[in-house]
């Protein structure tokens, strides 16, 4: 994986709450057996009408969006299925980070493991990001900190590890099979076998 | 194990190989992975680019359910009715099991059917272990004191070349569930109603433990549809502490421990329990005395009303407008006038022999409302000829409804089976998300018994006066 640090963005703002993977990608698009251009299914029923037409008013589907690759939602984002399909996507259609108040667990473990930084914000920063879209931000992985266009930071929460493989661009199943001697001693004196 | 450790802890910390620390994250052993063909493909072919092999298939459980056909077709081998993709990623799937050397249920398969149905029904599913999938659903196997929880691609990978997963450890949350569930209200719509309660974020970073007589009083299917639906509160897990009636169910069962090995089994399931003094991270306390059949109304299954109480107006909410414009719901008035063109009774929710059962009473002797298109969609090959023993198909078709092969089928409209734009849809699965069971789809989730009463009225419906 490719190491990430630092990037400046502008967003584009989906102040729904609860937008659920299968919003992100309907399952219809599920039955492929690769990851790639996955994102041309993002957020397809809402980016198209049933007849294929395009929703010309839908956030993504207007000039501001062009170019965005910070997504500003509402809370419980990534809500429901496990498919990582839905990260995949929206990496694949261009964006880098999310941000809402809350992000549901299993979202948020697969956007990590693919370099789509989950970013979770007080009431008060996320309010104001709802009612500014498209201000650029200045995302910081190191650091754990979001730059505000008036130069105020935002500290977020992120694992400690997931951080460290993402800056070091690290894979983090490399990291779990370094763990082999243990594994192999925990399957010989257990207790008990499955 | 001291005390004052909860029923999770306990299997938490039976399965750590490595403890976690400020810096890194857990190594959690896996007892069993099970696997489908939707979640696995990428996963196969980060194996293969990587040249590592599956460590340990004989904690591997394979099968295929959501891209495959239920229509009785003549050979299993004709797959023309999902659709190309879905028939590629039904052949990929045979190809990898084959390669890395994992027993696939597949169509030859007796035991084929949704992944968290056979887990439990083959006796794999088993109190005290740890179980994941590339499914949000797999908190269904919590039902017998197992850690079970959904995983993304990339975890089914790590599991597949490592047996292990690097996990933080989740916090804890109690719901004490006292009194009875009252005639014609079920499992189904006690989760609802918890759902209703805490929310669809209620649970985030949690694992829930479902207690109290209320819980003790599920038989093991009933139970399953509880912690089946945890995810929908948000939550990691749902785990139901192992009694006499989760050792009943697995006795005998195809995977389940024989002989000497049953016997310390069964005496190590036995301590499977939190501690009287054991202390979670919140509770919650509900009186399933006070319940009657739930439904949703909008497009989380956290927006529940009861099946004769008034939708709720929060239209102060611009996600809770958007939600009832898409529903083409009004609030103020009960949800049961509404007209009805599906009804799907299935999923790893609802499609167990007893939801099945519950679904037949209601039906037996009766025809469903003119216009009304019923399917029934067992959750396994074994529950099809259960049922079918039973003659619960007959009176499925004498009603007018549909019977079918085992599979996800229109729960999650992949191989196919979907409710048309703008169809409104009673269904027993677990997601009434914008979209979920076809474009433009309106989804009412309830249980087995509002399902049928409402595909005979035409109209959402409450079953208590269908009840005999």
């Amino acid at each position: 994986m490719q190491p990430i640090t630092h990037f400046q963005s502008r967003t584009v703002v989906l102040p729904t709450k609860d937008i659920d993977t299968d919003q992100i990608i309907p399952a219809r698009f599920l039955t492929t057996t690769t990851r790639e251009g996955l994102g041309q299914a993002l957020f397809h029923d809402l980016r198209f009408a049933a007849d294929g037409s395009m929703i010309d008013d839908f956030v993504l589907n207007t000039p501001e969006a062009d170019g965005c690759e910070i997504l500003v939602a509402g809370k419980n984002l990534g809500c429901g299925s496990s498919r990582e399909h839905a990260p995949w996507a929206l990496l694949d259609y261009g964006f880098r980070a999310v941000i809402s108040t809350e992000i549901a667990d299993i979202f948020r473990n697969n956007s990590l493991k693919n370099g789509l930084i989950p970013i979770v914000v007080d009431a008060a920063t996320h309010e104001f990001l709802l009612r500014n879209p498209g201000i650029k931000l200045d995302i910081d992985v190191r650091t754990a900190t979001l730059t505000l266009p008036d130069g105020g930071i935002v500290q977020f929460p992120i694992d400690g590890f997931a951080r460290y493989c993402l800056v070091e661009g690290i894979d983090q199943l490399g990291y779990l099979r370094q763990q082999m001697d243990e594994i192999l001693k925990f399957e010989e004196t257990r207790s008990w076998t499955p | 194990m001291p005390s004052g450790t909860t029923l999770f802890e306990k299997v938490w910390s039976d399965h750590v190989v490595v403890p976690e620390t400020a810096e890194t994250p857990a190594v959690l052993y896996i007892d069993l992975h099970l696997i489908h063909e939707v979640t696995t493909p990428q996963a196969f072919n980060l194996l293969r680019a990587q040249g590592l092999k599956a460590r340990r298939p004989d904690l591997t459980l394979a099968t295929m359910d959501h891209s495959t056909p239920t229509t009785p077709v003549s050979s299993f081998r004709d797959l023309a009715v999902v659709g190309a993709g879905a028939a590629d990623q039904i052949r990929r799937m045979e190809e990898n099991c084959k390669e890395f050397g994992i027993d696939l249920l597949g169509f030859d398969s007796e035991f084929r059917g949704i992944v968290h149905v056979i887990g439990p029904e083959l006796g794999a599913t088993q109190p005290g272990k740890t179980i994941v999938c590339g499914d949000s659903h797999t908190s269904t196997h919590g039902a017998f004191g197992a850690l079970a929880f959904g995983i993304g691609t990339t975890e089914v990978g790590h599991v597949l070349a490592t047996q292990c997963l690097l996990q933080r450890k989740p916090k804890t949350l109690a719901i004490d569930v006292s009194g009875n569930l009252p005639p014609g209200v079920v499992s189904k719509d006690l989760i609802l109603a918890i759902i209703g309660e805490i929310g669809v974020d209620g649970g985030t970073g949690h694992v829930i433990e479902y207690r109290g007589s209320g819980i003790a009083a599920l038989d093991m299917e009933a139970r399953m549809t509880v912690c089946n639906m945890s995810i929908e509160a948000g939550a990691r897990a749902g785990m139901i502490a192992p009694d006499d009636k989760t050792i009943a169910y697995l006795d005998g069962r195809p995977r389940s421990p024989k002989g000497a090995d049953w016997d310390a089994a069964v005496s190590r399931w036995q301590h499977l329990k939190s501690d009287p003094e054991a202390q979670f991270d919140r509770t919650m306390a509900i009186d399933a005395d006070e319940l009657q059949p739930m439904i949703t109304f909008g497009t989380n299954p956290g927006m529940v009303v009861g099946i004769n109480d008034p939708v709720p107006d929060n239209s102060a909410d611009p996600s809770f407008r958007k939600a009832l414009d898409y529903m083409q719901i009004s609030t103020g008035k009960p949800l049961t006038d509404t007209k009805v063109d599906i009804v799907f009774v299935g999923s790893c929710t609802n499609s167990r022999l007893s939801d099945l059962q519950q679904a037949a009473d209601v039906l037996r002797g009766r025809k469903i409302a003119n216009g009304v298109r019923m399917l029934v969609v067992p959750g396994s090959q074994q529950i099809k000829k259960d049922a079918e023993k039973l003659g619960l198909d007959r009176i499925f078709a004498a009603a007018g409804a549909e019977w079918r092969e085992s599979g996800c089928s229109m729960c999650l409209g992949m191989n196919g089976d979907t409710v048309g734009n703008g169809q409104l849809s009673v269904s027993t699965s677990n997601r009434n998300f914008e979209g979920r069971q076809g474009i433009g789809a309106r989804t009412v989730l309830a249980s087995p018994m509002t399902a049928a009463a409402s595909a005979l009225s035409g109209r959402v419906a409450d079953p208590r006066p269908y009840l005999r």
